[in-house]
């Protein structure tokens, strides 16, 4: 046990093929992972994917079935939670409910039995700039402060390694933000490793240095959030990360720059540098944003790739943007973000369309194209519905 | 994580822990069996006959116990959850004046020994003047019922969203029509469970009933009688059907509850 | 069930609804009156009869009103043993069901969590003793333990008790008798605390850096309190009073007589009531000065 010992700095952590069976399912099928000291990593993913799990075998609170767990280099895979220099910001924050918020911030402390525990929980609490609520109980606490005080109760530990659970989870928008940048002011302040688990791809992309996106206990893609979202290297990092056009069809021609791929009948070229298949069916895509819109069939241009023509189903207007879905026969439901650079829709519902986009942003997908989900514009009432009733599913089968 | 008291401790302890809650029932009921004579005490022998001839012994003397034990239970359950059952939606549903006084003379009834519940009503009955027979045990058990009933039904009541009484009322209900409707139907679980627990409390009752029954004779005034000159196993019979009887009422809700929840958790 | 409600009595302040209606007197008023008729009014006539003074020429069982104060110094010089006994066995069969119980509560309503069913027929097997007459139980208790039976024998047999040793009639069978009558009460408000307990606070306290001892200690106790606090009420306040176990006919002998058996015989046999009211009124009083301090204290600050 690492008792009256801070963590000199934050520690890099190291999961090898790690697995995790519950009684009937796998949450974790084999992973490995390796984070480096004092950096923000960020776990993707939707519910169920195994990121939680990842989290709570970090922390000690599951054991794995197979694989080890290093933190600084030493295997930890056998320690128990209270053994491990791990501290968690939990999603429900877990106050407890019969101390007041000093007591909470200062009980580590306390079971370690490091000097000074009042004096250190008022300047953790001063960091979080709660110091003034220290008597009161969590339950007087708005969801913010609580939050706050999670973290404080974490941080005030110097643990090598924090994990953060959906910590923002429970607040409203405008906190989240208010709380995502504090929590980065906060990392870079005191140095720590953070290991952030959350399903919002937003959160995830403008905290953290790393992300990684799992799903189905597995790791799909890890890298910087841009490259994330520049080069998605399958379907599900191409639409769990912001929305994407994803097209199937088979090579038809290829040099070392580029390859080209027979969609419909139309020819759309990728780099070749940014698609992972080359040859036979493949699957490559565009986000919405890059495409533009014309009223009539663009010109040929060696540098765009085009297509069309397609009819406007619909048109919502957002604001900073409008947001076109366009039918193109034999391709499917494409989606396009304009932004509202002149008054008013470039065009109306029903009318006849062409997009065009520049080569070198579309990307090949490294995905089988056989057990492709078609593209899934999530913002729909009805698939945001059926997101919901599916994770509700899953809920209530976990209770 | 849970606290590892090992990992075979604390099943194995909670098995033996509910066996030794269940000796004393298990002896009971064996007894019933024993072809005694006039006490029942050591065994003498298998014999069905107290189960056919229960109401042979002594004039019917056990079987007379228990039936003013049923009639007390079922009139005291009756009036006890009528006037429980008013209380609780007064105190969840409407502001008055008194309310800490209210809830204090609630409370002292649960607090205050059976003891002194018993005597404190005989000294009443006894300067009064009125003779202690069936109705002033009937009015004693109200009234140590009333507050069980109460905080029982409470619960019930809190949980309850007024929402639904308002959409009542939104529905065109008139105020009759809503509580008839909607109001008592969602209470009757509360309010069944409150007479159950009225009745078992009232059914089992000795001590208050020991001060204010007079020649009145209930079945555990029976026993308590009987204890010195040895019980007849009769008494073990009767005792031991209850049980069944409420063990197979409880058992059977549990389980048809179970099976509701397991089809509920299915068509998810 | 109404013992969970006894804990939300005792410790948290509920919310007053802001309706106001005539109905709320209407629905009050027979339940009020009647408590008030038949508890408040009998206290009071017992407080006046613990005052009464033998009629001058009266027979035995016939007081006059009178302020008779002396009375009470009466029964404390007679009964000061039965008085120091009911609260003595009391509480020691209060300590005795808490550690008898929490470990099975705690099973109950924590480990077997993941099997509901599992999980409600335990909670059957510990409110069944309610289903068979307590008075019953407790003679069961008097014949399995009795001098002549298996266990006390085989106990003597192996010399864990000395051959002319007895149980029943003994203060440890009242004790005995006082525990097992009132574990069923002890369980059951220590099963609904610990079966909303929050797991996720246990899992908070071994992430930082808590033993599995300490988190018991400082997390998984307090946070039970309630049912600890509803539990230990609800035993010790029936077992103060109760005067089954300690009669002669069932598990007490001639020193394990408590407070309860007294009132009896001076209201029933002797007929000695002022006697018998006084007592009571002594026994109400100490319990209520006990469970204000306690429930204040257990509310306030941390006991442990």
């Amino acid at each position: 046990m690492t008792t009256g010992a801070f963590a000199a700095q934050g520690a890099d952590l190291e999961l090898v093929g790690i697995q995790k069976r519950f009684p009937g399912f796998t949450a974790i099928e084999h992973l490995d992972l390796k984070i480096p000291a004092g950096s923000f990593f960020a776990l993707l993913g939707p519910s169920g994917c195994g990121k939680t799990t990842t989290l709570r075998l970090v922390a000690g609170l599951e054991e794995p079935t197979a694989g080890r767990i290093l933190i600084g280099g030493k295997d930890i895979t056998g320690q128990k939670p209270y053994q491990r220099p791990v501290n968690t910001v939990f999603q429900s924050y877990a106050l407890f409910p019969h101390m007041t918020v000093l007591e909470n911030v200062a009980f580590g402390l306390r079971r370690r039995r490091i000097d000074e525990p009042v004096a250190k929980a008022h300047e953790a609490l001063r960091l979080v700039e709660l110091d003034h609520l220290a008597a009161r109980k969590p339950q007087q606490l708005s969801g913010g402060q609580q939050q706050r005080v999670a973290l404080a109760r974490a941080i005030v530990n110097r643990p090598a390694l924090l994990l953060l659970d959906e910590p923002l989870g429970a607040l409203d928008l405008k906190l989240r933000r208010q709380m995502q940048l504090e929590l980065k002011t906060i990392q870079e302040e005191v140095g720590l490793t953070f290991l952030h688990v959350t399903h919002d791809q937003e959160e995830a992309m403008t905290m953290a240095d790393t992300v990684a996106v799992m799903n189905k206990g597995r790791i799909e893609q890890m890298g910087a959030p841009e490259e994330l979202y520049e080069l998605p290297k399958t379907a599900f990092v191409a639409n769990f990360l912001g929305q994407s056009n994803l097209f199937t069809g088979p090579v038809i021609g290829s040099t070392s720059d580029a390859i080209a791929v027979a969609v419909a009948g139309q020819r759309i070229v990728v780099p070749a540098a940014r698609a992972h298949r080359h040859a036979g069916e493949v699957t490559i895509g565009i986000r919405p944003e890059k495409l533009s819109l014309h009223l009539s069939a663009p010109a040929d241009d060696p540098a765009r790739n085009s297509m069309g023509p397609g009819r406007v189903i619909d048109v919502s207007f957002s604001g900073v943007s409008t947001q076109y879905l366009i039918n193109v026969p034999r391709v499917g439901t494409l989606i396009v973000f304009a932004q509202n650079m002149a008054f008013g829709p470039v065009a109306g519902e029903g009318g006849e369309v062409w997009v065009s986009w520049d080569i070198k942003h579309g990307f090949g997908l490294e995905d089988e194209p056989g057990d492709l989900p078609k593209f899934d514009a999530d913002t729909t009432t009805r698939s945001i519905a059926a997101q919901r009733r599916a994770s509700l599913i899953t809920e209530l089968e976990e209770v | 994580m849970r606290i590892s008291l090992g990992r075979w401790l604390l099943p194995v302890y909670a098995v033996l822990a509910l066996l030794f809650l269940m000796v004393p029932i298990v002896y009971t009921f064996i007894f019933s069996f024993n072809d005694s004579q006039k006490s029942n005490i050591t065994w003498r022998g298998f014999t069905l006959d107290k189960w056919l001839n229960v109401c042979n012994v002594q004039n019917g003397a056990v079987c007379e116990a228990f039936g003013n034990s049923l009639i007390i239970g079922a009139v005291a359950t009756v009036a006890a959850t009528a006037l429980g059952t008013m209380i609780a939606i007064a105190i969840v549903r409407y502001r008055f004046r008194f309310r800490s006084g209210v809830s204090l003379l609630l409370f002292l009834p649960m607090a205050t020994p059976e003891v002194v519940l018993g005597a404190g009503l005989a000294a009443q009955f006894l300067s009064v003047g009125v003779p202690k027979d069936m109705v002033t045990i009937i009015l004693a058990h109200t009234m140590f019922c009333i507050s069980f009933v109460v905080v029982t039904v409470k619960a019930r009541v809190a949980s309850l969203d007024p929402a639904l009484e308002e959409a009542g009322r939104d529905l065109y209900g008139s105020p009759g029509q809503v509580f008839l409707r909607i109001t008592f139907p969602l209470l009757l679980p509360g309010i069944l469970a409150a007479a159950l627990l009225s009745f078992a409390l009232s059914f089992d009752d000795f001590i208050i009933t020991n001060f204010n029954s007079g020649a009145v004779t209930t079945f555990p005034k029976y026993i308590y009688i009987s204890a010195s000159r040895g019980i007849p196993a009769e008494a073990n019979v009767v005792a031991s059907a209850v049980f069944i009887l409420a063990l197979v009422i409880v058992v059977s809700a549990q389980l048809s509850a179970a099976a509701r929840a397991k089809r509920l958790a299915k068509s998810g | 069930m109404a013992f969970a409600a006894f804990a939300t009595t005792t410790s948290e302040a509920e919310q007053v609804p802001r309706r106001k209606s005539p109905v709320a007197l209407l629905l009050l008023l027979p339940g009020i009156l009647y408590l008030m008729l038949f508890f408040l009014t009998p206290l009071v006539s017992l407080l006046l009869t613990s005052f009464q003074a033998p009629s001058e020429f009266g027979d035995v069982g016939q007081y006059s009103y009178a302020f008779r104060w002396e009375n009470y110094v009466q029964v404390v010089t007679d009964y000061l043993p039965h008085i120091l006994r009911s609260f003595g066995f009391a509480l020691i069969a209060t300590v005795l069901a808490l550690v008898f119980s929490y470990p099975l509560a705690y099973f109950i309503g924590v480990t077997a969590r993941r099997w509901p069913l599992a999980q409600s027929l335990m909670l059957v097997l510990v409110i069944a003793p309610f289903f068979i007459s307590f008075l019953l139980r407790t003679l069961a208790w008097k014949q399995i333990l009795s001098d002549e039976s298996f266990i006390i024998t085989s106990l003597k047999a192996v010399a864990l008790m000395a051959p002319d040793a007895h149980f029943t009639g003994t203060p440890a069978a009242v004790i005995f008798g006082l525990t097992y009558n009132f574990i069923p009460f002890m369980t059951l408000p220590l099963y609904t605390t610990l079966e909303r307990l929050d797991l996720r606070y246990l899992e908070a306290g071994s992430d930082l850096y808590a033993h599995p001892v300490e988190v018991f200690r400082r997390v998984t106790i307090p946070l039970s309190m309630p049912g600890i606090v509803a539990g230990t009420l609800l035993t010790f306040i029936p077992a103060a009073g109760d005067y089954v176990n300690a009669s002669r006919d069932f598990l007490g002998g001639p020193d394990s007589q408590m407070i309860g058996n007294v009132i009896e015989a001076n209201f029933l046999v002797l007929q000695n009531y002022p006697a018998a009211a006084a007592l009571s009124i002594i026994l109400m009083t100490v319990i209520l000065i006990i469970v204000s301090i306690y429930v204040k204290r257990a509310g306030t600050e941390e006991l442990l």
